[in-house]
């Protein structure tokens, strides 16, 4: 257990505390801004999906199946090299986020397509036969009704994303994980292996822990809500209470 | 044009369509154990976090509780690189095989460990919501015709909870697929790290002394064929399972009826 209970190794990695807080800010900014693509992708995506349209539909069909059935390093990678070796390098963070971004915004579609498909068809209609364009439909009337179903899934795929961030470092990234590895590696701070991985392991759980709860307990509670509104369950249930009685 | 002849006749180089072969093969065999061992271990602890809940079973409850939970919120990168500094390898994998050397096959044990460990509290939480499906009724029938409670587990909850994921560990199959081009940060085993590393040699292969971007585009856009070969008939097995299931359900209750 190279360092975990040496008191010079816990000394070295708080000595360098700001280099860990440096790659965090990396990856909090990767995230960051990675998410802000991934919800513009992943809006318009899941409305071309569900829009009716068939070439649209299709659009969005072949970029979700694409994305989701290749590895975000692969991705990463190419994207990363491609431009390199064009002459027309961004830089590993700008590339990252583009990379994350275009990945999660993949799942973000999917999650936004399965929130509009769950309101009921009679929804759309009865908004139609109101004289409702598309904008006003999706505004006032399917929208409120999805995002609720929307959230906790796409808490999750943050979650996601922020661990996914650690992809980085095949490119020799700066993110929180790579900053870890050159840290334990360096010449000058080699072998404090123990603490630097609890240091990096302990970043990631606190952000990611409080989140991934939040998503699971939330989804549990809309199910319930759901399961109190379904009239086929109160069926259910009001048959066992007769029985009961 | 001639830089993507060149690139692509790094494909038609002999050695190197079995090299990339054998990453497949390492891609496929190393996500199907991580998700057969993951799975073993990940029902013991869903069975554990689910029903240890009473009397001194609390601390195991909370124990795995605790494992899944750890896990889960961490990247895998960082539990590839534990393992590969703190894990011990046996020296039965650590000699040539499978026509790797010995540092690799290291390697290989270590990265797959990390792959199991993390995927266990992945399929743990698939487990237990396959578990949560299943009747409590299912319990106290099985306790009524004398089995004990392992022999419920065995025989009554499991085979229920287990059919009830079947498509949700498939997709999880495919997860695994692509969570498995991480080993390309720590060794040259599976498919993604081959085709870096050979578009680090590219320039000796193509002929042309230099890598151009043409074979950046055949060498990823080969791997990301061959990724989305075998993940998109997974997915589409998944998604035709899913949609058996939903008539299924669709028709169950006027059968009931």
């Amino acid at each position: 257990m190279s360092g975990l209970f040496s008191w010079d190794a816990w000394a070295t990695v708080w000595n360098h505390r700001e280099s860990f807080l440096l790659g965090l800010g990396n990856t909090l900014l990767t995230a960051f801004s990675a998410l802000v693509l991934a919800f513009a992708i992943g809006a318009v995506i899941g409305l071309m999906a569900t829009s009716g349209k068939k070439p649209l539909k299709f659009i969005a069909r072949v970029y979700v199946e694409f994305i989701q059935n290749t590895p975000l390093l692969l991705q990463l990678c190419f994207l990363y090299y491609a431009l390199a070796f064009a002459g027309l390098s961004l830089g590993v963070i700008r590339t990252g986020i583009i990379a994350l971004g275009v990945y999660t915004g993949a799942y973000m579609g999917e999650v936004v397509r399965a929130a509009i498909e769950s309101v009921p068809k009679g929804q759309f209609e009865a908004a139609q036969a109101q004289g409702f364009n598309y904008l006003q439909r999706m505004g006032y009337i399917i929208l409120p009704q999805s995002i609720p179903v929307m959230l906790p899934p796409m808490v999750n795929q943050v979650v996601n994303l922020f661990k996914n961030t650690s992809c980085l470092y095949i490119v020799g990234g700066a993110d929180l994980i790579s900053v870890t590895y050159s840290f334990v590696t360096g010449a000058s701070t080699g072998g404090a292996y123990a603490p630097a991985y609890i240091v990096c392991g302990a970043i990631f759980f606190v952000v990611c822990f409080p989140l991934s709860t939040l998503a699971t307990r939330w989804e549990a509670s809309l199910k319930e809500r759901k399961g109190k509104a379904d009239p086929a369950l109160r069926a259910v249930k009001r048959t066992a209470l007769k029985e009961a009685a | 044009m001639s830089t993507l002849a060149s690139s692509f006749s790094i494909l038609a180089q002999p050695g190197v369509f079995v090299y990339l072969l054998r990453g497949v093969a390492f891609t496929c065999i190393i996500s199907v154990l991580g998700v057969i061992l993951g799975l073993i271990l990940g029902s013991l602890l869903a069975l554990a976090r689910t029903y240890c809940k009473k009397g001194p079973a609390r601390i195991l409850g909370w124990l795995s509780a605790a494992y899944i939970e750890l896990f889960r919120n961490t990247p895998y990168l960082l539990w590839i690189f534990v393992c590969v500094v703190f894990c011990p390898c046996p020296a039965f994998f650590a000699r040539k095989m499978f026509g790797l050397t010995s540092v690799e096959m290291k390697l290989l044990f270590k990265a797959a460990l990390a792959l199991i460990l993390f995927n266990s509290s992945v399929i743990a939480e698939i487990v237990r919501g396959g578990l949560n499906g299943v009747a409590k009724g299912q319990f106290e029938a099985g306790y009524a015709q004398g089995f004990n409670t392992a022999e419920v587990l065995l025989y009554i909850i499991l085979p229920q909870a287990y059919r009830n994921i079947v498509p949700t560990l498939l997709s999880q199959v495919i997860t695994t697929i692509k969570d498995s081009s991480y080993l390309a940060n720590v060794a040259t085993i599976e498919l993604m790290a081959r085709i870096r590393q050979l578009l680090s040699a590219a320039g000796t292969y193509n002929g042309l002394g230099t890598v151009n971007v043409s074979d950046v585009m055949v060498l990823f856009g080969t791997a990301c064929v061959i990724y989305f070969i075998i993940n998109f008939t997974l997915s589409c097995i998944v998604r035709a399972m899913q949609a058996r299931r939903k008539k299924a359900l669709v028709f169950a209750p006027a059968k009931a009826a």
